[in-house]
C-alpha cells in the first residue's frame, strides 16, 4: 500500500521521535530535527494540495478527516514546527554549552519535541472525537518533561502544575466526550461510528439537546483549560516561562490553537443539536473574561516570557469570543487570527529566547538595549510586538478589524470593552517592550548566535496576510466559516 | 427503575458501583499514603469486576478486554508502581494532616447530590440497566477532583488523578457500555505513560524541592518576580 | 388485623423473652471475647449472677441526690423495656406492631439518655458532669446518623413502621440493595457507639480519662445499678435485633402459628449469636479511640448512612422514566 501524504505527515514525526529516543544525543541531532520537521512540512503541503484539488477527504476507514478547517492548521503546525526547530538548533546548542541542559536531556528534548508534533497533528487530523481526546492528553504528556527540562525548582513546579491542572481539566473533556457518545448512540445505529465527527455532523440535528448541552459544558472546561481560558489558565504563564523557549513558541503558537480547534469542532455539533446559542454564549463569556483579565495582567509582569504568555491568553480569549459570536465575519476573522497569531507569537518567542540569552535573564528589568547589542533581535522584538498589538498593516489588525466589524453588527455594546481591552493590552506590552529594545545596554552585553530567518519569514507572512489573503486560503477560510456558522462570509458582506 | 425487575447480576452491578463510590469517599479521608494506594487498588478491582459483570449481563464481549485492562493497570500495575515509589522515597511513615475532614466529606455528599441532578436528563434518556449509575460515575470524577484539591502530597494528587480516570472509565462503562476499542486502548496508553511520568516527577521533585508536599511549591506566583540567571 | 387476647399474650411473652435473653447476649459476647483473647471465659450465666448479686446489695445514695436520681433507674429500665416491647423479635403480626415505629423507638432511647444525663448531673460530681457532656456530644452525632440509616430502609419500604417494613422486605424475596449495605454498616457503627463498646467506650474499664457511659453511672450502686446495667444489656440487644430483623429478616414469624413462632425464636437466637461473635471479634481487633477521635468515627457512620440514603435515591429509584 503506497503511503499517502497524510500517512507521511503523521508517520514522520512519530518515527523521528522513536529515532531520537533510540540514538540519543549526537552532534547533529539539531540538524536532523530540522530535516525531519522540514520533511513533515513538505508532506503536509502535499496533503494541502490534495485537499485544494479534491476537497475534503476521509481516510483509513474514516479514522481521519481533512477539510478546509483543519488543513490550514495542519500546514501551520508543521510550518511552525519547522521554523522553531531551525531556531532551536543554535538555541539549544547554546543552552548545552552554558550547562543548563546535558546530552541526556537533549535526547528527551528532541524525542518529546517530535512526539508533541505528532500528537498535535493526530489531534488535528483525526475524525474520531475519542482519539482527539487521546491525542490532546498525549500532547500534555509530551510537553511536561519539556517544561521541566531545566530541572530547576521553578521549572519542576511549573511542570507539576501544568501536569495536574491540564490532566484534571482534560479529564472533564473526556467526560463530555462520553456524554457525546451517549447522545450519538441513541441516533446512530452503528455504535463504532458514533464518535466519528463526520458521522456526528450529519446527524447533529437529531442529537438530544440537554445531553449535548451538558456535554458541551464539560468539554468547554476540559479543552478550555488547554486553550488557557481564564479562570483555567494558571498553568499557562508558568509553563511558558519555565520551559525552554522553543517549547514556549510551540505551546503558544500551536497547542493553544489545537485546543481551540477541538472546542470549535464540538461547538459545530452542539450548535446543530441545540436550537439556542448556549455554546456560543458560554464561549463568548469565557472569551471576554480571558481577554480582559489577561490585558490587565500584562501590566504587572516582571518576566518577559510570562508577559507574552499573558498576551497569548488575551488573544486566545479574543478568538474564543469571536467563535462564540457565531457571526460569519467574526468566524472568518478568528480563523485568520489563529494563523497570524501563531506566526507572530512563535516569532516573538524566538526573539525573546535570544533576548533572554543576550541578557542572561528573563527578568524584564534586566533586559535592556537589545537594539544596540544585537539589532536583529531588537528589531524582531519590536516589530513582533507591533504586530501582536494589532497595528496595521499586519494580519492581526486585519482579523481584529473583522471581529470588531462583526461585533458592531451583532452586539455593539461589546465593542467598547473590546476596544478598551485592546488599548490596555497595547499599553501593557509597550510599557515593557520599549525599554527592553531602546534602553541603555548594560556593559559587557554580547550578541549570541541567532538565526533570525524564521522570525523574518513569519513576520513577513503576517505582513502579507495583513495586506492580502491569497485566494486559496480565502476559500478555505470561507469553507470553514460555512461549516462553523452555516453561512458563507460573502453573504454578509 | 424497580429493583426486583433486575436480575441478581444486575443488582450486583449496582452494589459494586455503590462500593466504588464508597472507595472514592474512603480515598478522600485517607491520610496515610500506603492505605490510600491500597484503597485505590481496591477501587480498580471493583471497577474491573463491574466491567466484567456488565460484559456478562449485556453480552458485550469487548468489555471483558476493558475489564482485564483495568485489572492489570488500575488494580495491579499503577498501585504497584506508586507503592514502590513511596517506599523508595521513604514516604510511608508520613501522614497528611487533612484539615476539615468532616467538612470535606459533607462537601463530597453535596457533590454526589449535584451529580445526580446534572445527570438526570441522561438517565431519563437511557434504556440500559446501568443508567442509574451514571450519576455515581460523575460523582467519582468530581470526588477525585476534591481529593486533589484537599490533599497536599504529590503522591495523593496522583492517586486522585488516577481515580479520576477510573471515574471516567466507569462513566463510559455504564452510560454506553464502553467507548470504541481504539479509544479505550488510547486512553489506557495515555494513563500508562502518565503513570511513568509521574514516577519520574516524584524523583525530580524530591531532588529539587526536597519534599513532596505541594504546599512547598510556591515559587511561581503573580506577585513574585522569577529572576534567574 | 384483629387482635385477640392470645396475640396480646404473645406480645407480652415476646417482651419477657427479650428482657430475659438480654443478659445472655452480653454473656455470650464476653465469653467470645475471652476465647478470642485466649483467656478462660466466665460462664454464660455470669451476667445473671452479677445482676442477682447487685439486686441483693444495699443501694447507697448520695446525700445531695434529689428524687431524679432515685427515679432515673426505673425510668431507664421502663423505657428500655417498652422499646424492647415494640420491636418485632420473633413475630411481626402482633398488636404492638401498630406502635412499632422507628421514631418511637428513637424517642424511647433518647428519653433514656436524657434521664441518664440528668441523673449524672444531679449529684454534682465532676465525673457525672463530664460523662453527661461527653454523652450528649456523641449523641448529637449518633442520633441523626441512626435516623438516616433507618430512614434508608423506611424509604425502601415506604413506611417507618418496623413490622410493615419487615413484611415488605420479606415479600420482595432476595434482592441485592446497595443502600442496605451502607445502612447496615452505618447502623452497626452507631450501635457500637451507642452501647458504649470499643472503640468509642470500654464497658469494662473505669479509666477516668476515657469513660463516657460509666462516668455517668459511677454514683449508682445496688439495685439501682442492677437496673441500669440490665437496661444497658437490653439496649445492646435492641440494636442487635434491629440490625438482624430489619436487614436479614428471614426466619421471623409472619403468622401466629406455633411452628412459625418456634422457627422465629430459633432464627433470631442464631442471628443474635452470630452478631455477638462479630462484635466480640471487632472488639478484639480494634483499639479504643481517643475521645477526640470519636467525632471522626461518628461522622464516618453518618457518612455511611448518608451514602445509604443517596444510593437508594440514585441507584435504586433513579429518575422517573418518561
Amino acid at each position: 500500500m503506497p503511503l499517502t501524504a497524510l500517512d507521511l505527515t503523521l508517520l514522520i514525526p512519530l518515527l523521528s521521535a522513536l529515532i531520537f529516543a533510540l540514538i540519543g544525543h549526537w552532534r547533529h541531532t539539531g540538524w536532523l530535527n530540522c530535516l525531519f520537521t522540514a520533511l513533515t512540512w513538505l508532506a503536509s503541503l502535499q496533503l494541502a494540495l490534495q485537499i485544494l484539488n479534491q476537497g475534503p477527504q476521509l481516510a483509513h476507514d474514516r479514522l481521519f478527516y481533512i477539510d478546509a478547517f483543519n488543513v490550514y492548521l495542519i500546514v501551520l503546525t508543521t510550518f511552525i514546527g519547522m521554523t522553531t526547530a531551525i531556531f532551536s538548533r543554535p538555541y539549544m546548542a547554546h543552552e548545552l554549552t552554558t550547562g543548563r541542559v546535558n546530552p541526556k536531556r537533549m535526547r528527551i528534548y528532541h524525542t518529546m519535541y517530535q512526539a508533541f508534533l505528532f500528537s498535535m497533528l493526530l489531534a488535528l487530523t483525526t475524525n474520531n472525537l475519542g482519539l482527539l481526546w487521546v491525542a490532546m492528553e498525549a500532547a500534555t504528556l509530551a510537553t511536561v518533561l519539556l517544561v521541566s527540562l531545566y530541572r530547576t525548582p521553578e521549572s519542576i513546579e511549573a511542570a507539576w502544575k501544568y501536569f495536574i491542572l491540564c490532566g484534571v481539566g482534560i479529564a472533564q473533556a473526556l467526560f463530555g466526550t462520553v456524554l457525546l457518545y451517549f447522545a450519538a448512540e441513541q441516533v446512530i445505529p452503528q455504535h463504532e461510528n458514533a464518535l466519528l465527527w463526520s458521522v456526528l455532523h450529519a446527524h447533529a440535528h437529531q442529537l438530544e439537546d440537554t445531553v449535548m448541552s451538558i456535554a458541551f459544558v464539560f468539554i468547554l472546561v476540559g479543552y478550555g483549560t488547554k486553550v488557557g481560558l481564564v479562570p483555567l489558565h494558571n498553568w499557562l504563564p508558568d509553563a511558558h516561562s519555565e520551559g525552554p523557549t522553543p517549547m514556549s513558541a510551540v505551546l503558544s503558537g500551536l497547542l493553544l490553537n489545537v485546543g481551540l480547534y477541538a472546542l470549535v469542532r464540538i461547538k459545530v455539533l452542539v450548535d446543530g443539536a441545540l436550537d439556542h446559542n448556549l455554546a456560543g454564549y458560554l464561549m463568548m463569556g469565557f472569551g471576554l473574561l480571558s481577554f480582559s483579565v489577561a490585558s490587565f495582567f500584562l501590566h504587572r509582569q516582571k518576566d518577559i516570557k510570562r508577559l507574552f504568555s499573558y498576551s497569548s491568553i488575551e488573544h486566545m480569549g479574543l478568538m474564543t469570543l469571536a467563535f462564540g459570536l457565531g457571526h460569519p465575519l467574526a468566524t472568518f476573522g478568528a480563523l485568520l487570527h489563529m494563523t497570524v497569531h501563531s506566526l507572530t507569537k512563535s516569532a516573538i518567542f524566538i526573539t525573546v529566547g535570544h533576548a533572554a540569552q543576550i541578557a542572561g535573564t528573563q527578568s524584564i528589568d534586566k533586559i535592556r538595549g537589545l537594539i544596540h547589542t544585537q539589532p536583529p533581535v531588537g528589531w524582531g522584538l519590536l516589530i513582533g510586538t507591533v504586530a501582536i498589538a494589532g497595528f496595521p498593516p499586519f494580519g492581526i489588525f486585519m482579523s481584529e478589524f473583522l471581529l470588531i466589524t462583526a461585533l458592531m453588527k451583532t452586539g455593539p455594546w461589546l465593542t467598547l470593552p473590546l476596544l478598551l481591552g485592546l488599548g490596555i493590552a497595547f499599553a501593557g506590552l509597550f510599557k515593557h517592550v520599549q525599554p527592553m529594545v531602546y534602553g541603555e545596554a548594560p556593559p559587557g552585553q554580547h550578541p549570541v548566535p541567532a538565526n533570525m530567518l524564521p522570525v523574518l519569514v513569519q513576520l513577513g507572512l503576517v505582513l502579507w496576510l495583513g495586506l492580502s489573503i491569497p485566494l486559496f486560503l480565502n476559500n478555505w477560510f470561507d469553507e470553514a466559516t460555512l461549516l462553523i456558522t452555516g453561512t458563507s462570509v460573502w453573504s454578509v458582506l | 427503575m424497580i429493583l426486583n425487575n433486575l436480575t441478581h447480576y444486575e443488582q450486583a452491578i449496582l452494589v459494586l458501583s455503590a462500593l466504588v463510590l464508597f472507595t472514592s469517599f474512603a480515598l478522600l479521608s485517607q491520610p496515610r499514603l500506603l492505605n490510600l494506594i491500597n484503597t485505590f487498588a481496591w477501587q480498580g478491582t471493583l471497577l474491573a469486576l463491574t466491567a466484567a459483570l456488565v460484559a456478562f449481563t449485556s453480552h458485550q464481549p469487548h468489555l471483558y478486554i476493558s475489564a482485564l485492562l483495568t485489572l492489570i493497570l488500575k488494580a495491579w500495575l499503577i498501585p504497584w508502581m506508586l507503592r514502590h515509589q513511596v517506599l523508595k522515597l521513604k514516604l510511608h511513615h508520613e501522614t497528611e494532616t487533612l484539615t476539615n475532614g468532616t467538612l470535606i466529606l459533607l462537601g463530597g455528599i453535596a457533590l454526589v447530590i449535584f451529580c445526580y441532578h446534572v445527570t438526570l436528563p441522561l438517565e431519563r434518556l437511557s434504556t440500559l440497566a446501568t443508567r442509574n449509575i451514571i450519576a455515581i460515575s460523575l460523582a467519582n470524577v468530581l470526588l477525585s477532583l476534591l481529593l486533589i484539591i484537599s490533599h497536599r502530597q504529590a503522591v495523593s494528587q496522583v492517586v486522585g488523578f488516577m481515580a479520576m480516570e477510573n471515574g471516567l472509565f466507569f462513566a463510559a462503562l455504564v452510560s454506553t457500555h464502553g467507548m470504541p476499542m481504539i479509544v479505550e486502548l488510547g486512553i489506557a496508553f495515555d494513563i500508562l505513560v502518565a503513570s511513568v511520568l509521574f514516577g519520574v516527577f516524584f524523583l525530580h521533585i524530591r531532588e529539587n524541592i526536597d519534599t513532596l508536599n505541594v504546599d512547598h511549591m510556591n515559587r511561581l506566583s503573580e506577585n513574585e518576580p522569577t529572576v534567574r540567571n | 388485623m384483629d387482635h385477640n387476647l392470645n396475640s396480646w399474650l404473645l406480645a407480652a411473652i415476646q417482651t419477657l423473652l427479650f428482657v430475659a435473653i438480654a443478659p445472655l447476649l452480653t454473656g455470650w459476647i464476653k465469653a467470645n471475647k475471652c476465647w478470642l483473647q485466649n483467656r478462660s471465659a466466665p460462664p454464660l450465666r455470669q451476667p445473671y449472677r452479677d445482676l442477682h448479686k447487685l439486686f441483693h446489695k444495699e443501694a447507697v445514695i448520695a446525700g445531695q441526690a434529689s428524687w431524679i436520681f432515685r427515679v432515673t433507674p426505673y425510668i431507664i429500665l421502663g423505657t428500655t423495656v417498652l422499646a424492647a416491647g415494640i420491636l418485632p423479635l420473633i413475630a411481626t403480626d402482633l398488636p404492638t406492631a401498630s406502635i412499632a415505629d422507628v421514631i418511637v423507638l428513637v424517642g424511647f432511647l433518647a428519653l433514656t439518655r436524657f434521664f441518664t444525663a440528668l441523673a449524672a448531673l444531679d449529684i454534682g460530681t465532676a465525673f457525672g458532669g463530664m460523662g453527661a457532656s461527653r454523652e450528649m456530644t456523641l449523641a448529637s452525632l449518633t442520633e441523626p446518623a441512626m435516623l438516616m440509616a433507618v430512614f434508608t430502609l423506611a424509604m425502601t419500604a415506604s413506611t417507618t413502621n418496623l413490622s410493615t417494613a419487615i413484611d415488605f422486605i420479606l415479600s420482595q424475596g432476595f434482592v441485592l440493595r446497595p443502600s442496605f449495605i451502607f445502612a447496615i454498616l452505618g447502623l452497626m457503627m452507631i450501635a457500637i457507639a451507642e452501647t458504649g463498646r470499643i472503640p468509642i467506650d470500654n464497658p469494662s474499664t473505669h479509666l477516668e480519662l476515657t469513660m463516657v457511659h460509666e462516668a455517668m453511672i459511677l454514683e449508682y450502686s445496688g439495685r439501682h445499678l442492677a437496673l441500669i446495667e440490665w437496661a444497658g444489656q437490653i439496649k445492646l440487644m435492641i440494636y442487635g435485633v434491629l440490625i438482624a430483623n430489619l436487614f436479614i429478616p428471614w426466619g421471623i414469624a409472619t403468622t401466629s402459628h406455633p411452628t412459625a413462632l418456634f422457627w422465629g425464636t430459633i432464627s433470631i437466637l442464631i442471628k443474635l449469636f452470630i452478631l455477638g461473635t462479630f462484635l466480640a471479634l471487632s472488639e478484639t481487633l480494634l483499639a479504643k479511640l481517643r475521645l477526640f477521635k470519636a467525632p471522626d468515627y461518628l461522622s464516618f457512620a453518618l457518612l455511611l448512612s448518608l451514602l445509604g440514603m443517596l444510593s437508594h435515591v440514585i441507584l435504586e429509584v433513579g429518575p422517573l422514566t418518561k
